[in-house]
């Protein structure tokens, strides 16, 4: 607090804050020691961090501010059996033999509270407004949502953290997206995400830490902002904040970790004082209209490569810069596209619902109100994974998984699943997939497997026709998808 | 612990590709692994080797004759996009890799690189251009980077200075590592801790 008779602080922004409120210690010339308030922990980035511990003699510092899970390379088939890849079988043992030696709370296979670590993370009330929260996993972004800043380490970071609960940080520069406007229907969050990648590209954000506001992000549910945050650092960017408002305190009120009582009404004070102060100044700023928009989609090798989805696939001989262009033709290439060729009716083998970007409930009611009464089309495999068991078993009381399976689609077990492709559930060479996911790179949903990358809406309509799908067209759809995506 | 990062002198590995992302410097499917050994075939792997796991032809770079033992990569433009996973500079050290030149890193990639003995460099749009076409024009030029005086020198007298975080260089020059640094700290954190107490605890049953 200023001093009596002192000047105001200056104006700040909300990663200002949450940066300053953390600085354990800096010295001259060596980033600052950044305290961590949340250490999300999984079977992929963590076994050589505990070695590394073992190692030196080292234990991990606040058990109580640590939580894991497995979901990476976890089967999303029944969980009564073991696990038959002898690899992916001995991560997860490796992680609950780490998790028990040092002390670690640990939401595993079997666990209610197993999923996605950014999908339990929100779920639990883990994740809070002003914190610091990091994983090593790049869609920690996720939880930028609550205004957390929250982002990605390597796993030797990871070890830091875990015997030091703090990190070696400089103070990133910040980035406003700016989002006016009103979604139209059929168009959701997950598009708001790709039509900023695809204008500033995968690498615009870099050395950067976004900060979304405007009155299309204030009318977002907390799912969908996470869709949002989630894909920043597809943009580049290691970190997107949403300001905490409302909806996030209604999101959060009564969860599992979050204050109760008295103590709850002073967490939200504190909460109150946290949005960006009117006059504080980002490092860049970036505006999009969101009533411009229609529905995403890409039709390359990295998420920057996206396009509304009435466009055309981008022709290389059009680019003026070489670069641009090699790394379009490649791009094509590997999809087997045709330059020009528009990328509506586009057929597809494999529709992907799952993953941290588009997991959640109400990504599993959208899609649900597109698949409802309808069969999806022959030939097509249409996989729906929830983000987490609670997800799970809310999707089964809301009659969401009947829905699925009526449809034809195939109702899974929670985890990362195709998004990364580590656990079996892979496309084969060829084959093409629209997918809720966040990443299109070569191979990563399985190698020689090709992505397109759309919203839930999107992917529903596209398994219904057997090709990309405009969710704007389907009879009856709109106004519902008007209720449920711009509802707020 | 890492090595100190000394002067070096290397030919050049041309890898002309943009964005190239952490799943392409190691698929997913090589995470799961456990310790840090073995990852050397992993790298790039779907890029140099078929379904069948023979080398592709036309072969990818690395697997040209005489790129074995070099230790610079010169790549297109953001190297590292994507994943956390610091399985790509284990991958890429494993191989041999030490310097790798690039108009710009992603800041994940970045961090882990500098914590591997890996040194980014980032150089100018211009630089980057002429760099291709002399290894093009010659591709056994060598490159001597120096991080001590933070240039790379070129044959003759021509040297391109990088900049380099100085905490980082400072760490990389001694072999050491920043846990070390940090566990100096504690003291500070504890004093920390009692103005600002845990926000949540993970071990409270509810």
């Amino acid at each position: 607090m200023p001093e009596p008779g002192s000047r105001a602080p200056h104006p700040r922004t909300l990663v200002e804050k949450i940066w300053d409120d953390h600085v354990v210690s800096q010295d001259q010339g060596a980033p600052a020691v950044l305290a961590i308030d949340l250490h999300l922990v999984h079977e992929v980035t963590s076994p050589q961090a505990f070695t590394g511990l073992r190692e030196r003699g080292l234990g991990v510092r606040r058990p109580g501010q640590t939580v894991a899970t497995a979901d990476h390379s976890i089967p999303t088939t029944g969980r009564g059996l073991p696990i038959v890849d002898q690899l992916a079988a001995a991560q997860v043992r490796q992680l609950e033999d780490n998790c028990r030696d040092f002390g670690i709370p640990l939401h595993g296979i079997g666990s209610p509270d197993q999923g996605i670590v950014h999908v339990i993370g929100p779920q639990l009330g883990l994740t809070q407004p002003g914190m610091t929260i990091v994983c090593g996993d790049s869609h920690t972004a996720t939880h930028g949502a609550f205004g957390a800043l929250a982002f990605g380490v390597g796993t030797s970071e990871v070890e830091m953290v875990l015997a030091t609960q703090c990190l070696l940080q400089r103070r990133p520069r910040t980035c406003e997206v700016r989002v006016d406007g009103r979604l139209a229907p059929g168009v959701s969050a997950k598009d708001i995400i790709l039509a900023l990648i695809a204008r500033i590209g995968v690498g615009g954000g870099t050395g950067h830490v976004f900060e979304y506001a405007g009155p299309a992000i204030r009318a977002l549910t907390m799912d969908e902002r996470m869709t949002i945050c989630n894909m920043s650092i597809e943009g580049g960017a290691r970190a997107g904040l949403i300001a905490p408002d409302d909806t996030t305190f209604e999101y959060l009120h009564g969860r599992r970790h979050v204050p109760q009582g008295a103590d709850w009404e002073a967490a939200v004070e504190r909460w109150r004082r946290l949005p960006t102060d009117a006059g504080a100044a980002f490092d860049r700023s970036i505006t999009l209209d969101a009533g411009a928009l229609e529905p995403m989609v890409t039709y390359g090798t990295n998420p920057g490569m996206g396009i509304g989805i009435g466009g055309r696939v981008p022709d290389p001989a059009e680019s003026a810069e070489p670069a641009q262009r090699r790394a379009l033709e490649r791009a094509l290439e590997y999809m087997a596209l045709t330059p020009g060729q528009p990328i509506l009716g586009q057929p597809v083998d494999v529709v992907f619902i799952g993953s941290c970007t588009n997991s959640r409930i109400s990504d599993l009611r959208l899609a649900a109100s597109v698949l409802r009464g309808r069969r999806v089309a022959e030939g097509v495999r249409v996989m729906v994974v929830p983000g987490s068991d609670e997800v799970k078993r809310q999707a089964e009381r809301e009659g969401l998984a009947d829905i699925f399976r009526a449809a034809g689609a195939d109702w899974r077990e929670a985890g990362c699943s195709m998004c990364i492709a580590m656990n079996g559930d892979q496309l084969a060479p060829g084959q093409y997939a629209v997918s809720t996911s966040n990443r299109n790179f070569e191979g990563r949903q399985g190698k020689g497997g090709r992505t397109f990358l759309a919203s839930p809406l999107t992917a529903a309509a596209t398994a219904l026709a057997g090709a990309i799908a405009d969710p704007r067209a389907l009879p009856g759809l709109s106004g519902q998808a008007q209720v449920v995506v711009g509802g707020r | 612990m890492a090595e100190p990062f000394a002067r070096f002198t290397s030919p050049v590995i041309p890898l002309p590709r943009e964005n190239v992302d952490t799943d392409q410097v190691v698929p997913a499917r090589y995470l799961k692994v456990t310790d840090k050994a073995g990852l050397a075939d992993a790298l790039f792997r779907d890029w140099r080797f078929t379904e069948a796991g023979a080398l592709r032809e036309p072969r990818f770079v690395l697997d040209l004759p005489g790129m074995a033992g070099r230790r610079i990569l010169l790549a297109g433009d953001n190297f590292g996009a994507g994943s956390s996973r610091e399985h790509a500079p284990w991958a890429l050290t494993a191989w041999g890799i030490r310097a790798i030149l690039s108009t710009g890193f992603a800041d994940i990639f970045r961090a882990n690189a500098l914590k591997n003995g890996l040194l980014p460099i980032v150089v100018d749009a211009e630089t980057h251009r002429r760099l291709f076409e002399l290894v093009a024009a010659d591709p056994e030029l060598e490159l001597t980077v120096d991080l001590e005086e933070q240039a790379v020198h070129l044959p003759g007298d021509e040297e391109i200075s990088f900049e380099v975080d100085p905490f980082a260089r400072q760490m990389l020059l001694a072999g050491t590592d920043e846990l070390g640094y940090l566990l100096a700290k504690t003291t500070a954190f504890e004093t920390w801790e009692v103005s600002h107490p845990p926000r949540v605890d993970t071990l409270a049953a509810r």
